[in-house]
């Protein structure tokens, strides 16, 4: 885009008509603008170099790019507020122009993608059909960048510039996504994989032993409604360390929609899967791992997937209580000391982590169940 | 009317099993079932009882063709399900071979009316789910292929069950219950979800596939013409309690044809049994 503004300068500057109008004074009469333009045009249509051909190219592929890529018109437009209007100054100013290498770097992006992928026709098609959506994107982000920085309407105490949350997601990129993320990570999915372990070891049990479901599912319709946090006072003090009873919270927020719903679900398996599956020689156990747990996998899904919600929830929860680390236990800490930058900065690393999370458990989820029709998609 | 069967009887009914055979000659006399007195009482949980089967006796031969009819509540299901397996009798004795009947069995396949493929698995892992239930998967794998073919579905392996049409399903549960070489095969109203034309097609079908394998077919239907077409003897059955009001031998020879005097008669026949037969009236009409 740039090259083709320059290909545009250098044909003006080559032409006689530009070094007329710059010796001329500023008030040029309505004839001279008139030849200008004669003699522009004519030199366009008798121009026959390659130079001129590739000028043009140039400049019907900068036309349909702006028409099918909004986006970039976006981009542009949040560059020149944040380049050409002034800072308030009520807010401190980060130590580099970071909103701006952020914009020029989605825009080298979204100018380039669609031209790397020209080839892959359905990649081009769900890129065009988000156009629309990372256009608004942007133009809000512009719309925040002027409400915080340019006109400080916000307070600046708790909206901080796009500059300064992404200084605080460059500069303290180490302690926030090494160390913090690092130790949530850890403690989400030691967590989540023995809640859904034990989910699903008493969800089968209930599934199909009428003296597991005697006994554990009173327990589990007590217990179970019980949100996991409320347990913290008695959890912190029955475990040995912080660490383990954070573990436990996040397990019990998986264990119980894991359970229940892994319960019901074998429970709903049609009873002709199994007269079908004996009548073909398949004994209780082979049952049990080859028709009752398949036949509830969709259910089990779901269970895992609420699980996998109040986990998240759990998660937060135990960090700013307990645990001292973490992604939640960072954002608690930062608005005590009031840099809201830095919360700011911990929930996008937390959105992105757990949109991701949740991304890979749906694709998953999907291999799985490719057998199931009219699947609900993430 | 009776008299007419009479004479029908004297063609020979011996047009059982012929073609190329995959079992052992001394298999050709399995599946013997002997019913003796079997009665089947069903608790509801509102405690009142209904007596579903009242003394049922009946002796299927080896390789023999039989239909269930009657209509519903006659008890021709539980019956099935009785030598599937899966229910148990009240009282009497159910056998096949001389053994008890104790639970289900891949010795005896069972075909429902809805087709019940496991819809997890794709249609050459729903045939191969016997094989593999009775841990043979490593030493029969070929068997797949041979049953999908079988049933004209060789091209379907790697189709899940919900692509499949009625017909196509019903041929891949038949497959499935092949696959484990039952001497007993017992169809629950196979076919009754079927439109006609399938439905005379499956019938030729199943038709083809016990000429091609030696096994001992006991089916329950609603439909008196299929009943005709497919068996060697049909076991009228009526309702509460249930119980066998009749076993009629169906003389007509191989292939049969549905359009005979004599089939027409005996339909009329099983229909009277059955008191549906309608007016008996001769018409004012002449047809």
């Amino acid at each position: 885009m740039r090259t083709a503004e320059k290909a545009i300068d250098e044909v003006q500057l080559c032409t006689p008509c530009e070094a007329a109008s710059s010796k001329a004074p500023k008030e040029a009469t309505t004839t001279c603008e008139a030849t200008c333009e004669l003699e522009e045009k004519t030199l366009e249509t008798s121009e026959t170099s390659l130079v001129a051909k590739a000028e043009s190219k140039s400049r019907v592929n900068l036309v349909g790019l702006l028409n099918s890529n909004r986006t970039v018109i976006s981009i542009l437009l949040a560059l020149v507020v944040e380049l050409d209007f002034a800072a308030s100054g009520k807010q401190p100013p980060a130590d580099r122009p970071y909103f701006v290498y952020f914009l020029l770097i989605s825009l080298v992006f979204f100018t380039l993608f669609p031209l790397l992928f020209s080839s892959r026709k359905s990649i081009l098609e769900k890129f065009r059909e988000k156009d629309n959506f990372y256009a608004a994107s942007f133009l809000f982000l512009n719309v925040l960048n002027l409400l915080t920085g340019k006109f400080t309407v916000l307070p600046p105490i708790f909206f901080p510039t796009p500059d300064r949350i992404l200084a605080v997601l460059v500069e303290d990129f180490h302690y926030l996504i090494i160390v913090c993320l690092g130790s949530s990570a850890k403690l989400l999915f030691s967590g989540f994989f023995a809640g859904a372990l034990a989910g699903l070891v008493t969800g089968i049990a209930i599934g199909f032993s009428k003296t597991a479901s005697y006994w554990l599912n009173p327990a589990i319709k007590i217990l179970g409604p019980i949100p996991p946090t409320a347990w913290i006072p008695i959890v912190l003090v029955a475990f040995p360390t912080t660490w383990t009873a954070a573990v436990f919270l996040v397990a019990l927020s998986v264990w119980f929609p894991t359970s229940v719903m892994t319960s019901s679900g074998i429970l709903n398996v049609q009873n002709a899967y199994f007269e079908v599956s004996s009548t073909l020689g398949a004994k209780r156990l082979y049952q049990i791992f080859w028709v009752g747990i398949p036949a509830a996998m969709p259910l089990i899904f779901t269970g895992l997937f609420s699980g996998a919600c109040a986990s998240f929830l759990t998660l937060m929860t135990a960090e700013m209580v307990g645990v001292k680390n973490g992604i939640g236990w960072y954002i608690h800490w930062q608005r005590q000391m009031l840099s809201y930058a830095n919360v700011y900065a911990g929930l996008i690393v937390i959105a992105v982590t757990f949109y991701s999370l949740i991304t890979l458990f749906f694709k998953f989820r999907d291999r799985i169940l490719v057998w199931q029709k009219g699947m609900i998609k993430w | 009317m009776v008299e007419a069967l009479n004479i029908s009887e004297k063609l020979s009914s011996d047009t059982l099993a012929h073609g190329p055979k995959i079992y052992e000659k001394d298999l050709e006399t399995k599946g013997v079932i002997t019913i003796e007195a079997v009665s089947k009482v069903f608790s509801h949980p509102d405690g009142s009882l209904v007596q579903a089967l009242k003394e049922v006796e009946l002796n299927i031969e080896s390789g023999e063709f039989i239909t269930l009819i009657g209509p519903s509540g006659c008890g021709k299901s539980t019956l099935l399900r009785l030598i599937a397996g899966l229910e148990t009798a009240t009282s009497g004795s159910l056998c096949l071979d001389g053994k008890p009947i104790v639970g289900p069995d891949a010795e005896r396949g069972l075909v429902f009316q809805n087709p019940y493929l496991f819809p997890w698995l794709n249609i050459h892992n729903n045939v191969a789910f016997g094989l593999k239930a009775r841990r043979v998967f490593g030493k029969e794998k070929d068997e797949v292929s041979k049953y999908l073919e079988l049933v004209g579905l060789l091209k379907f392996g790697k189709v899940y069950p919900h692509h499949l049409s009625g017909g196509m399903a019903q041929r891949a549960s038949l497959a499935r219950a092949l696959i484990n070489k039952p001497t007993v095969l017992l169809l629950d109203e196979p076919l009754g979800a079927l439109d006609a034309f399938t439905r005379m097609n499956m019938q030729d079908e199943i038709l083809r596939i016990r000429s091609e394998k030696h096994i001992t077919m006991v089916m329950v239907t609603h439909d008196v013409d299929e009943a005709i077409y497919l068996s060697h003897r049909i076991v009228v059955m009526t309702p509460t309690p249930g119980k066998v009001e009749r076993i009629l031998k169906v003389p007509f020879p191989r292939p049969r044809s549905r359009n005979t005097p004599d089939f027409l008669l005996l339909r009329g026949k099983i229909l009277e049994i059955l008191h549906f037969a309608g007016h008996l009236e001769e018409p004012p009409y002449q047809i």
